[in-house]
């Protein structure tokens, strides 16, 4: 993968929307749903062995969690008939407990019927509503709206309006391996897995897929997003399912994950944040959410199991990260991520999230000022991590081929082991880590957020994390001499790195240092009320909100750089 | 831990990589109920295992047969246990490389660490090791072949005894219940038991780090110092163990199992182990050139120290008795002023882990 970006027009891999996976989903839409509540079914009775007391108390669970998350978290998208459904699903359950004279058969079908009642509520609750000219719509919209943003702050003149000079690919540079994924797409199922700070990055992704010429991708988007309308419109648009987190039950959780699994078996790519949520503390992801990755691997072993041996039922896991200047969000991420990490030590202050006349308002503000985004694509692997060539054949390292069916097969036949898989998603998601780290883009906002917070922290080397946050403001500043010296040598380390091939820059930070320096304070959270980084009169740099810094500064965690200020 | 019966009852045979003393007493355990192929390096062992039934000199059960070829070895079996030194471990399994495929599952028998540095580099060249520069066994299988599958065998198993037939247990651990199952199934017998661990990594160091300690405990012997001193060294021992490979990525249940006290138990009281020979000898006033040059199998122990010792100066963590060791087996220091600076270093607490 190249440092440098390329501007680049991609055909569509699939011209007619009737071929698109996600197309052929929404026309069998209810048989679909209907295959997914009886598969978690079976899933849920397969996992309580049949025992009739274990399930009686899963469903007692749920319920009793499902009551008091009404109760407690209500949300504005919730459906109205909620307190109706489990007030029925108690009176069935209490029910049965008192027909005494019903037989063993009798009590195991009725308490699967309710089972079944509920993994079909999930289900449909789940499943997505793609509608092609909603997403034709909205693609229009997104590429039409922001372009004439853009152009109508860079192009001078009367023309400005209708001018084409630029286009969303100038502000948002896709790099890395994009032939190969679109090649994969047409033969194969991609599961893509990118990195996530930003209730951005959804819109962001679907928009990059698209651009890349391919179907849209069927993914999981929190249900609280769904609250917040102008995303619930963009979400449905690009066939988002939804993934509710106040519902941590089992029956929930497998019929998430069911859907997730018949969807890619089905042939849809698929899309999943593999850290769940959104970094709350600004760091790449490490530690990721194997529960919808465990899906992959489960939908890989029952193409195999089917007889789907060649690319057609092979299953491309493609990891990416985005890379920003700022995140929108950042001032009450960082604040949660330290209120949960800092417990009675860090004191949470007012929130500042955003509506939909926020977003529109930053949409327009960060379409018309300068700051870039980049997506890097990193390179196809299989479910276990391999790197797969051209033609989605898996590889070792030293390029011999790997049957990726092997990896499910013992005494010569493909065999299901829950507990292989798991280790299996394991060991993908530790790969997926890796990659995000290579593949990652550092941008000149990310160097000095890094290097000024290491500074201020080695000024205060006594001081824990939390102490450091607080400190007053005049011990936050830095001498503008020694902060480029300082860069420079992070700079020099993440070129060191970059040669081995373990991380990517920007081009802009083949620059004078100088410049660099200049480019990164004018971009670092330049959003934000407070910024993170300024430089003052005196030549000095300071910051107005330490958190932020510590935020930013997080980008960089992980490739050992801390060492440098030891 | 639950475990979920995937294992079978294949009539496949099982592959035996390297035929030195364990190795030998493993292709015995295995042949009692299956048929085993021994993989050996050189044309005259394997010729000697076809024809007369023993490998130098080591008797072999009938029904075990030999070949030079890994091809052959991995067409042939879809389990194998890797028993070769560690010093070769690599070497051979690089050879092995081609020919292995993921649905292989491998279970080493091989007691110590590799070092893994860039082209060129060794450690008298090298400042500091990291833990990314040191793998176990299973790190080199994973590293240098496609198979996942990997588990490892651990614990109190002197060769000598195991080849008189006397009882004796081991660990099998993996991450892989169908590993930890299908060794069972392989290895169980009404003398030989098998335990099951999910800490392969915690495991694998159990049977590094104690080799460690056997030296020293040798040492002890070799000057005469009676069993309160060795009590006082095996609990001292284990908790260095578990400090070390809690930093070494194992988990603290595992130095405390069969593996772990299990074995230091054993090797440490054993004059049968090649350690505790080396440490032996050593308080008796000879050079550690002169006991290499006359015994016949590496000391694994000796290797583990000076890798270790070069991991501990990159980190700054300390652990006494293998520092002490270093000095003593490399740098010319006397075992009785070891001895005096062990007795003199400031342990402030007995145990600080459980």
């Amino acid at each position: 993968m190249t440092d440098d970006y390329i501007k680049q027009k991609y055909d569509p891999i699939l011209p007619r929307k009737d071929e698109w996976p996600v197309v052929k989903l929404a026309k069998s839409r209810k048989d679909f749903v209907q295959n997914v509540a009886t598969f978690s079914k079976d899933k849920i009775i397969s996992m309580t062995g049949n025992n009739l007391d274990l399930l009686k108390e899963e469903l007692e669970t749920t319920l009793y969690r499902e009551k008091l998350r009404i109760k407690q978290n209500p949300w504005l998208v919730d459906p109205d008939d909620e307190e109706e459904f489990w007030t029925g699903v108690k009176s069935h359950l209490v029910q049965i407990s008192f027909e005494s004279q019903a037989t063993e058969e009798d009590k195991k079908a009725a308490y699967h019927k309710i089972l079944e009642s509920i993994t079909t509520r999930y289900s449909e609750e789940i499943a997505s509503n793609f509608k092609h000219s909603h997403y034709k719509a909205t693609r229009k919209m997104v590429t039409f709206g922001f372009s004439r943003l853009l152009n109508a702050a860079r192009v001078k003149g009367l023309g400005s309006i209708f001018s084409k000079q630029y286009t969303l690919q100038d502000k948002i540079q896709i790099i890395g391996e994009t032939a190969q994924l679109r090649d994969l797409a047409s033969k194969g199922t991609i599961v893509m897995v990118p990195t996530h700070f930003s209730n951005l990055d959804s819109i962001l992704i679907g928009w990059t897929i698209s651009t890349l010429g391919m179907p849209p991708f069927l993914y999981g988007a929190g249900l609280n997003l769904f609250n917040i309308q102008i995303f619930a419109y963009f979400m449905n648009a690009l066939g988002a399912y939804k993934v509710d987190r106040r519902k941590k039950n089992l029956l929930y959780l497998e019929t998430l994950k069911s859907y997730s699994s018949e969807a890619i078996q089905f042939g849809c790519h698929s899309l999943f944040f593999p850290g769940g949520t959104r970094s709350r503390s600004g760091r790449i992801e490490n530690k990721l959410k194997l529960g919808l990755l465990s899906t992959a691997v489960e939908a890989q072993r029952a193409n195999y199991e089917k007889g789907f041996n060649d690319i057609s039922g092979k299953i491309f896991i493609v990891p990416v990260t985005i890379n920003y200047h700022f995140t929108l969000e950042a001032p009450s991420l960082i604040r949660e991520h330290l209120s949960l990490t800092g417990q009675e030590r860090y004191y949470k202050e007012t929130d500042e999230f955003s509506n939909s006349y926020k977003i529109s308002k930053f949409l327009v503000k960060f379409f018309t000022k300068g700051s870039d985004i980049s997506v890097s694509i990193g390179q196809p692997m299989d479910i276990l991590g391999n790197y797969v060539d051209k033609e989605g054949n898996s590889t070792d390292r030293d390029g011999r081929m790997i049957d990726c069916r092997d990896y499910f097969m013992s005494n010569g036949k493909v065999s299901v082991d829950p507990q292989r898989e798991e280790v299996y998603t394991q060991i993908l998601g530790d790969r997926i880590v890796e990659e995000f780290h290579k593949i990652n883009r550092v941008f000149s906002s990310h160097l000095v957020a890094f290097t000024a917070f290491q500074m201020i922290k080695k000024q205060n080397s006594k001081m824990d994390l939390f102490s450091l946050l607080r400190l007053p403001d005049e011990d936050l500043v830095i001498d503008y001499s020694d902060f480029r010296a300082s860069c420079q040598m992070v700079l020099n380390r993440l070129m060191e790195i970059r040669a081995k091939g373990l991380v990517h820059v920007a081009p802009h930070l083949k620059q004078d240092i100088e410049k660099i320096i200049a480019h990164g304070l004018e971009n670092v959270g330049m959003y934000h009320a407070k910024r993170p980084l300024i430089k003052t009169g005196d030549n000095t740099i300071t910051t107005q909100d330490m958190s932020l810094l510590y935020y930013y500064h997080n980008r960089l965690d992980g490739y050992d750089l801390e060492k440098l200020f030891k | 831990m639950t475990l979920k019966n995937s294992s079978n009852n294949s009539e496949k045979p099982v592959g035996v990589i390297g035929i030195g003393s364990f190795g030998t007493a493993i292709a015995n355990i295995l042949a009692e109920k299956n048929n085993v192929i021994v993989y050996a390096r050189k044309q005259e062992i394997v010729d000697e295992i076809n024809h007369q039934h023993s490998a130098e000199g080591r008797s072999l059960h009938q029904s075990i047969t030999a070949t030079t070829d890994p091809q052959t070895l991995c067409e042939t079996c879809e389990v194998m246990f890797p028993v070769v030194s560690s010093s070769g471990f690599k070497d051979v399994m690089k050879k092995f490389a081609p020919f292995l495929h993921p649905y292989h599952i491998l279970i080493h028998g091989t007691k110590g660490l590799v070092l893994n540095l860039p082209e060129g580099k060794n450690l008298d060249n090298v400042s500091k090791i990291h833990r990314e520069n040191i793998w176990t066994m299973s790190e080199v299988i994973r590293n240098e072949t496609v198979v996942v599958r990997v588990g490892c065998l651990a614990g109190p198993n002197l060769a000598k005894e195991l080849a008189k037939g006397q009882p004796a247990a081991t660990v099998v651990a993996s991450r892989f219940n169908e590993v930890i199952l299908e060794g069972q199934r392989l290895l169980r017998s009404d003398r030989f038991q098998v335990y099951g661990n999910q800490d392969i990594i915690g495991v694998e160091l159990s049977g590094v780090l104690k080799n460690t300690i056997a030296i020293a405990s040798g040492a002890l012997a070799g000057l005469g110092l009676g069993e309160n001193a060795k009590g006082l060294l095996i609990s001292r021992g284990m908790v260095e163990m578990i400090h070390l490979g809690n930093a070494l990525g194992g988990q603290t249940q595992s130095f405390v199992g069969l593996a772990g006290i299990g074995d230091l138990v054993t090797t440490c009281s054993s004059t049968f182990s090649r350690n505790y020979t080396v440490g032996y000898r050593l308080a008796q006033g000879e050079t550690l050139d002169a006991i290499n040059d006359s015994m016949d199998e590496v000391a694994e122990g000796i290797n583990t120290v000076r890798l270790l010792q070069t991991f501990l100066e990159g980190t700054g963590m300390r652990a006494p008795i293998t520092e002490n060791l270093y000095k003593v087996l490399f740098e010319g220091f006397k075992v009785e002023d070891a001895l005096y600076y062990l007795m003199k270093y400031p342990f402030n607490v007995d145990i600080d882990f459980l």
